[in-house]
């Protein structure tokens, strides 16, 4: 399979689900491990261009498979429009769910470039986050769609704290 | 840059390596070498262990160790308890340095809860750590369970510790009993209510996890863990856990994904993996799983409340009464008795002018989970108390409850207002955030037509208002040695300038998600003058910081706040003195202003903060007294707690059909002071509102029978999602605090601390019943509903 561009060979064991294989054997430790059994959705990345949890797909199913995390979405220095709506907004406040917030919201802008916050809201419904009530990120993803969403990553603004 | 630094939205600098998955968690961490542990927990709720076979564990591939309480007698002490509330009465199991309070770090002769630790694998990998745990043989002898704090108090019991004859923790009581009672006896009108205010399991997103690392040419120990207090568990698991010198531990914690006051406790696992780290000679590392979670972890809530309420038919509400039991769980949590007892007691008379105050707080050990503080934690129970009795009230003499609400406030001219119960309220204007939050949500204009609306499409709709003051800022230091602490509750920062004129700002305490680096550099840059970005916060690890006591009890800006700006004056006056003496002036001819310090209209006489900094690095024909560089640490300890306030009104409609409750519009004003980043506050106040919404809708640590969590994981207990909750409409009065340079009072928990109580209103008020207990699962709202039917028709709902 190709991670974040990359291709990676590998003969893994049956039972081995993508996000810990992500996390320990390629160090991409973006993706978080906070249920294991699909709820809360810290382990989304994408698969095939689609948002995937980490935790309940397993790596032998993803064979020739493009898999992208959260650490790919944009090059050192610069973060997607989504990443700065969130920014903006405060959308991340311990960020352990943000990672597999970003790469559910990033499916979701890619398939309906304009939601709504119902929308929104009902996209999230594979994501659980304790800190911003959910409040700083729907207003991101909207302010981001509004944006329309270019893939060029914005720039990191320097006159941030 | 805007005119002031402080105070302005600035994006929080944290947020970019979140953004990009780059923060690293404790379960990020892969130390060379390092091994992997696995914790065997108790399946017996309450049992003598009769034996432990090891032997099978032992032999498993990859397995590096295997501990049980025999192995540790002598090299790991119980973990301390050190808030002991006191009270007419007050027990706890024995620690051997006199701590009155421990839990021993693996369970020896007998368990107490299902997962009360009882045995430690280290193993190459964590499958084979935990395969090894899965394969210790333990032989039980149950005994008989208790879950309830009343009914363990009861004759008969099962008892938990030999030291703690009834189960009884505490009898804790604050206020006026015979006032209070007279009060009620003599009132015209009196409202009781019995209130389960439900166990909730805290549930950050992050569980959990460890890692302890032992060097024996130095004999020094390092431990990363998820804390929230890494000084405080360096002091306990140094002096009273390990039994070792404090210079040999070193404690850091990453980034903490979440903690909601979970984090804040000693927990078996910090110790074990020190110790085994020095066992096995490999770093060891533990990260809990989300079902280990739900027992490895302190869980929150969980009282029973009597409260009655005595008043006037015009409305004057004169007395207050909680007799409360509160269930601390299997063993006394690190602070978890002053949670259920202060916290609670003190606060039950909310924004409200009683004459008489007075509670009593049963606190008790069961076979469950010990508890702990979740945000919000005593103050939310006491609110949710005292909010549904002033609706119950209202309602009793037919008076509108916000009227009712009004005519009993605190008024803005009494402070300082000593509450009764313990507390003496710092400053505030309740009239002013009641009106604001009624404005907001337009309260009465149009409600009747929307009940009826909302009727016809088949929904019921509700409106719930509560108010709330929060004891925030823990704490002045000697206040809560009489409140049992038994430690300081100071903070501290060390500020230390760079000789470019940047600068390092060092904290004790630590963030789990609230901006502590965006915010304290704030702080800093404000009173300099400077670029925030010039100013580099560091936190949360004991080998680089000054002394700290951590984030809770919403204290970080409010207590290490001013301990950061004292830091900054001392230096300023540093350089206003260095700068006269080099230019030759009275210090008083010296202004420090706009980053720049010198004589007033004069440049050749001015020099910038930088310019400053180098020269005080290089020392060059200074005055002797003046030392070198720019370096200072300040400590501070408030006067008293600060007490935020606000009120929140909750609109729900029930679904006729279902039970289902939905939250339609939800409006909070919250003053807590002078703000130091509104962008921060919002997502404190965002988040905090949800955890109260929740625990009303949805959350319930349930036990069965057995003793057993009947929702072990989060396919069954539930947490709010996105589409539970609309967007929040906020806004907040500002009332500075005397006690402290920034006017800043508490702001990370306060807004759960009504909210809560807010949906409980609302739903009472929907189905028209003096009263139903959290959670407002669409089952039991469906019940009520049925049950009201069956009244409205004359006869008992059948269909349950």
């Amino acid at each position: 399979m190709k991670v974040n561009g990359r291709a990676v060979d590998d003969d893994v064991e049956p039972t081995v689900v993508l996000v810990d294989y992500l996390r320990s054997e390629l160090g991409l430790t973006g993706a978080k491990v906070g249920c294991e059994t699909g709820q809360c959705g810290a382990c989304a990345v994408s698969v095939d261009g689609r948002a995937v949890k980490g935790c309940l797909a397993l790596v032998v199913q993803l064979d020739g498979g493009i898999v992208e995390t959260v650490e790919g979405l944009a090059p050192d220095g610069a973060l997607t429009p989504l990443q700065q709506a969130l920014h903006d907004e405060h959308g991340t406040q311990c960020g352990f769910c943000t990672p597999g917030v970003v790469m559910a919201m990033t499916d979701l802008l890619a398939t309906d470039p304009d939601p709504g916050e119902a929308e929104i809201r009902a996209g999230l419904s594979g994501n659980l986050c304790r800190c911003t009530g959910y409040q700083s990120i729907v207003r991101a993803v909207l302010a981001a769609a509004s944006q329309g969403t270019a893939d060029a990553p914005a720039e990191e603004a320097a006159s941030d704290a | 840059m805007p005119d002031r630094v402080l105070g302005a939205a600035l994006k929080a600098r944290e947020d970019v390596g979140q953004l990009r998955g780059q923060a690293t968690y404790v379960a990020d961490l892969a130390p060379p070498g390092a091994a992997h542990m696995a914790i065997a927990g108790s399946e017996q709720a309450h049992a003598l262990i009769r034996g432990i076979d090891t032997s099978a564990a032992e032999a498993m591939q990859g397995v590096l160790a295997v501990v049980t309480a025999a192995d540790l007698d002598g090299v790991l002490m119980p973990l301390p308890c050190i808030w002991v509330p006191g009270g007419t009465e007050s027990h706890f199991p024995p620690h051997p340095y006199g701590v009155p309070g421990a839990r021993p770090v693996l369970a020896g002769d007998r368990v107490r809860y299902v997962g009360d630790p009882v045995a430690a694998v280290v193993a190459e990998t964590p499958e084979q750590a935990a395969r090894a745990a899965a394969a210790l043989r333990v032989e039980y002898e149950p005994l008989p369970v208790v879950l309830r704090a009343d009914e363990a108090v009861r004759d008969g019991a099962p008892q938990l510790h030999d030291t703690v004859p009834g189960n009884l923790n505490a009898r804790w009581t604050c206020g006026d009993r015979e006032a209070a009672d007279a009060a009620i006896e003599a009132a015209e009108v009196v409202v009781e209510l019995d209130i389960v205010n439900q166990r909730t399991v805290n549930s950050p997103i992050e569980p959990r996890g460890c890692v302890g690392a032992y060097d024996p040419r130095t004999e020094e120990y390092t431990l990363w863990a998820s804390t929230q207090s890494p000084h405080n568990h360096r002091f306990l698991l140094a002096a009273l856990v390990l039994g070792i010198p404090f210079t040999k531990l070193r404690v850091i914690a990453p980034t903490v994904g979440g903690s909601f006051g979970t984090k804040g406790y000693l927990y078996p696992d910090m110790a074990l993996v020190l110790h085994l780290a020095k066992v096995t000679g490999r770093p060891v590392k533990w990260s809990d799983s989300r079902r280990g979670l739900m027992t490895s972890t302190v869980q929150g809530r969980d009282q029973r409340q009597h409260a009655t309420l005595a008043g006037t038919r015009d409305g004057r509400m004169t007395a207050v009464k909680c007799v409360a039991h509160a269930n601390l769980g299997a063993y006394p949590s690190t602070i978890g008795p002053g949670v259920a007892t202060a916290l609670m007691g003190r606060s039950i008379t909310g924004m409200y002018d009683f004459q008489a105050g007075f509670c009593e707080v049963t606190a008790a050990f069961t076979n469950t989970v010990p508890l702990g503080a979740q945000r919000g934690s005593g103050r939310a129970e006491a609110m949710f108390m005292l909010e549904r009795l002033v609706d119950r009230f209202a309602d009793e003499i037919g008076m509108d409850r916000a009227e009712v609400r009004r005519r009993n406030l605190v008024p803005a001219d009494a402070f300082p207002y000593d509450n009764g119960l313990g507390w003496t309220y710092d400053s505030g204007d309740y009239a002013a955030a009641l009106d604001r939050a009624l404005e907001i949500a337009g309260h009465g204009a149009g409600t009747a037509e929307r009940r009826a609306e909302a009727r016809a499409r088949g929904r019921r709709l509700g409106v719930g208002i509560a108010g709330y003051v929060a004891v925030c800022g823990v704490g002045p230091s000697t206040r809560m040695s009489k409140e049992g602490m038994l430690g300081g509750t100071w903070e501290s920062a060390n500020l230390r300038v760079h000789p470019t004129g940047e600068m390092t700002l060092t904290i004790g305490s630590s963030s789990t998600g609230q901006s502590h680096e965006t915010v304290f550099a704030q702080i800093i840059a404000d009173e300099f003058g400077v670029d925030p970005a010039t100013v580099e916060v560091a936190h949360s690890d004991t080998g680089g910081s000054p002394y700290g006591q951590g984030t809770y009890g919403s204290r970080s800006f409010s207590v290490g706040g001013p301990a950061a700006l004292a830091a900054a004056r001392t230096l300023k006056a540093k350089i206003v003195r260095t700068a006269a003496a080099m230019f030759g002036v009275a210090e008083d001819d010296v202004v420090y202003a706009d980053g720049a310090v010198g004589v007033p209209g004069d440049p050749e006489r001015t020099k910038t903060f930088a310019e400053m900094a180098m020269v005080l690095w290089y020392d060059w024909d200074l005055p002797r007294d003046v030392e070198a560089t720019l370096d200072a640490t300040s400590y501070f300890d408030p006067p008293d707690f600060n007490y935020p306030f606000g009120v929140h009104i909750a609109e729900v409609e029930i679904d006729e059909e279902t039970g289902a409750v939905e939250v339609t519009r939800y409006t909070a004003v919250n003053d807590v002071g002078r703000i130091g980043n509104p962008l921060v506050v919002r997502g404190q106040f965002e988040g905090s509102i949800l955890h109260g919404v929740s625990q009303a809708l949805m959350e319930e640590a349930r036990y069965g029978d057995d003793g057993r969590l009947l929702d072990p994981d989060l396919r069954s207990y539930r947490l709010p999602h996105a589409a539970d909750v609309p967007f929040f409409q906020l806004d907040q009065t500002v009332t500075p605090t005397p006690h402290n340079e920034l006017g800043a009072k508490g702001a990370g928990e306060v807004a759960t601390v009504p909210a809560a109580a807010a949906i409980g209103n609302a739903v009472c008020d929907a189905l028209g019943v003096a009263h139903l207990d959290m959670p407002y699962t669409p089952e039991k709202v469906w019940r009520a509903l049925a049950a009201d039917r069956g009244a409205s028709t004359g006869k008992e709902a059948t269909r349950s």
